[in-house]
């Protein structure tokens, strides 16, 4: 096994259990947001798909193959961030009677 | 330096995305969490751009344009009783876009393929398309464009397993790279089939676990795709999105007291039909809009449990309403969620939220248990299994051992309901039977309104 191979497979486990920590701490207030974001950082396969659509010698499926690649990971982060938004601009707390 | 820059911009855009889901953990820091992320994000598109293996643009900047194009208007216009089908719409691209890069990397590669390389590709790949024809179903089952209740057939696991067992064998051979040509398209076929399968027999109230693990699988697919590029930001974003999708998962699965399995194969919708046949003969206790105004007004304090009813009949408006009124007369009104209530995990915190209902009234299930033997009223509109006694005691009821809100130990419980039809599992609910339940029969959203019309009568008095 390489190096690389290792060093990627360790930044896995820790990526995945500092997830599993942070994950725990969100609010189930806030499960719908949280989804929502996390669905808009998975788009971040758009790295990808950008080195496919500008590769310098490409067959031509290739090329569209990165095109829609490109246009879905944007669909998906633009959708993902602004739902998001949209959902915790929402949340408000105010007229606190009774418990806080 | 400038040919160098790519590398800090992802490990900036990888301090972010962590940043981000750190700071999603309170409503008061959530929306800077969100911009943590969109930094992130465009700090990872910027640095791809300036990598030197990226020559043209013209398809990458027409990808973004007609993206946004596409995206913006969808996020924006979306009703906010929409948000898992619109969740798994949006799942569904980002999978696609995993699975196409992968496919595109595969024949990139074609013969210098690495085993590793070949291994992450196909797990990325499988895991892609068969997460955007599921994303796909999904949604068309959440906006009821697909029947929504479970499709099964005899044998439906057999082909399920089966399928998927070919498109794993198909893949190791592909792995192997003595597969011939038509190898890696079928592989791609059996998963794109394998995510329409895997769906059809799951019903509405299982949405939200499914819709958690999908996102899982889209996080997975984006790991494998960093394993493949040798990209640690993918692998870091990938990681963190699948760890979230698989705690909410899990999440799901204990508040209805089952397994992934179960959730997965078990199409909870068919059991017994016949246990609905016996509700008729049972007397129930039914209220008009004004007794209730006449009991709610009285009390001195009021649980809500909202359920998915509520989200159809588009009753969180008047229910502010309502939970305004009864502030005014002096009235404690909170609200009980029980995690698996809506469509996906979350769901009825953020309808309450567009209502106006300040979050500090909205509290989970452990957190306020205790408190309806406590209550004068329990008020339950639109959610049935979640507050089904028979949870806790009948062995023989197919949710036994599902943790339940605690309604019925209220002194009064009230039930808004359109009939008494079982809910989405098919089971009869007990609660509705009991002395001190009256049912209020009626859509939700004009029988709270008529609530609220006739609260002033009932002050006055």
């Amino acid at each position: 096994m390489s190096t690389e191979v290792e060093l990627s497979i360790y930044v896995f486990f820790l990526a995945a259990f500092l997830g599993l920590e942070l994950v725990h701490k969100v609010s189930p207030l806030l499960h719908t947001p949280l989804m929502s974001l996390t669905n808009a950082i998975s788009a971040i396969s758009v790295v990808g798909a950008v080195l496919i659509a500008g590769a310098g010698e490409a067959s031509w499926l290739s090329r569209t193959l990165g095109f829609v690649a490109v246009t879905a990971a944007t669909i998906n982060i633009v959708a993902g961030f602004l739902i998001t938004d949209r959902m915790l601009k929402m949340f408000r707390r105010k007229d606190s009677k009774g418990r806080a | 330096m400038t040919a160098n820059f790519w590398h800090f911009a992802y490990i900036i855009a990888a301090f972010c995305t962590v940043l981000s889901i750190k700071w999603l953990n309170s409503p008061v820091t959530a929306r800077r969490g969100v911009r943590a992320g969109e930094i992130g994000m465009l700090f990872a598109i910027i640095g791809t751009l300036l990598r030197h293996e990226v020559v043209t643009f013209e398809w990458i900047f027409a990808g973004f344009l007609l993206g946004a194009a596409i995206g913006a208007p969808l996020a924006l216009k979306m009703p906010m009783t929409s948000v898992p089908q619109f969740t798994a719409l949006s799942h569904a691209f980002g999978a696609l876009a995993a699975a196409l890069v992968g496919t595109a990397e595969y024949y990139r590669l074609g013969a210098h393929i690495t085993a590793f390389t070949g291994a992450a590709l196909v797990v990325e790949t499988l895991l892609g398309y068969l997460t955007f024809t599921a994303s796909v179903m999904a949604f068309g089952k959440l906006q009821e464009l697909v029947p929504t209740r479970p499709m099964t057939y005899r044998g439906q696991n057999l082909v399920n397993l089966a399928l998927l067992a070919a498109a794993a064998a198909i893949g190791v051979w592909v792995v192997t790279g003595a597969a011939p040509a038509w190898a890696f398209p079928a592989f791609s076929a059996l998963a794109l089939v394998f995510g329409v399968l895997l769906i059809l027999p799951i019903g509405g109230g299982d949405m939200p676990t499914v819709i958690a693990l999908l996102n899982s699988y889209a996080g997975m697919a984006a790991a494998a795709m960093g394993f493949a590029l040798d990209n640690k930001l993918l692998i870091i974003a990938g990681a963190l999105n699948a760890a979230s999708g698989f705690i909410l998962s899990v999440v799901m699965c204990k508040a209805m007291n089952r397994s992934f399995t179960n959730v997965l194969f078990g199409a909870f919708g068919q059991v017994a039909p016949g246990a609905a046949a016996k509700a008729a003969a049972r007397p129930v206790r039914s209220a008009t809009a004004e007794d209730a105004a006449e009991i709610l007004s009285a009390a001195r304090n009021v649980i809500i449990v909202p359920g998915y009813g509520m989200a159809v009949a588009q009753a969180q408006h008047k229910l502010r309403e309502l939970t305004d009124q009864l502030v005014k007369r002096n009235v404690d009104v909170q609200f009980a969620i029980h995690p698996v209530a809506g469509r996906m995990p979350g769901h009825m915190n953020v309808l309450l939220a567009e209502a106006d209902i300040p979050y500090d009234r909205l509290h989970e299930m452990d957190d306020i248990n205790a408190e309806f033997a406590e209550a004068d009223v329990a008020l339950v509109i639109g959610a049935n299994d979640v507050v089904n006694p028979a949870a806790r005691h009948d062995k023989t009821s197919p949710i036994y051992g599902m943790p339940i809100l605690d309604v019925d130990k209220a002194r009064t419980v009230m039930v808004i309901k359109r009939s008494l039809n079982p809910g989405f599992a098919g089971i009869d609910n007990e609660l509705y039977y009991h002395d001190n339940t009256l049912m209020l029969f009626g859509d939700a959203k004009a029988f709270v309104s008529e609530i609220v019309k006739a609260l002033p009568v009932a002050a006055a008095a």
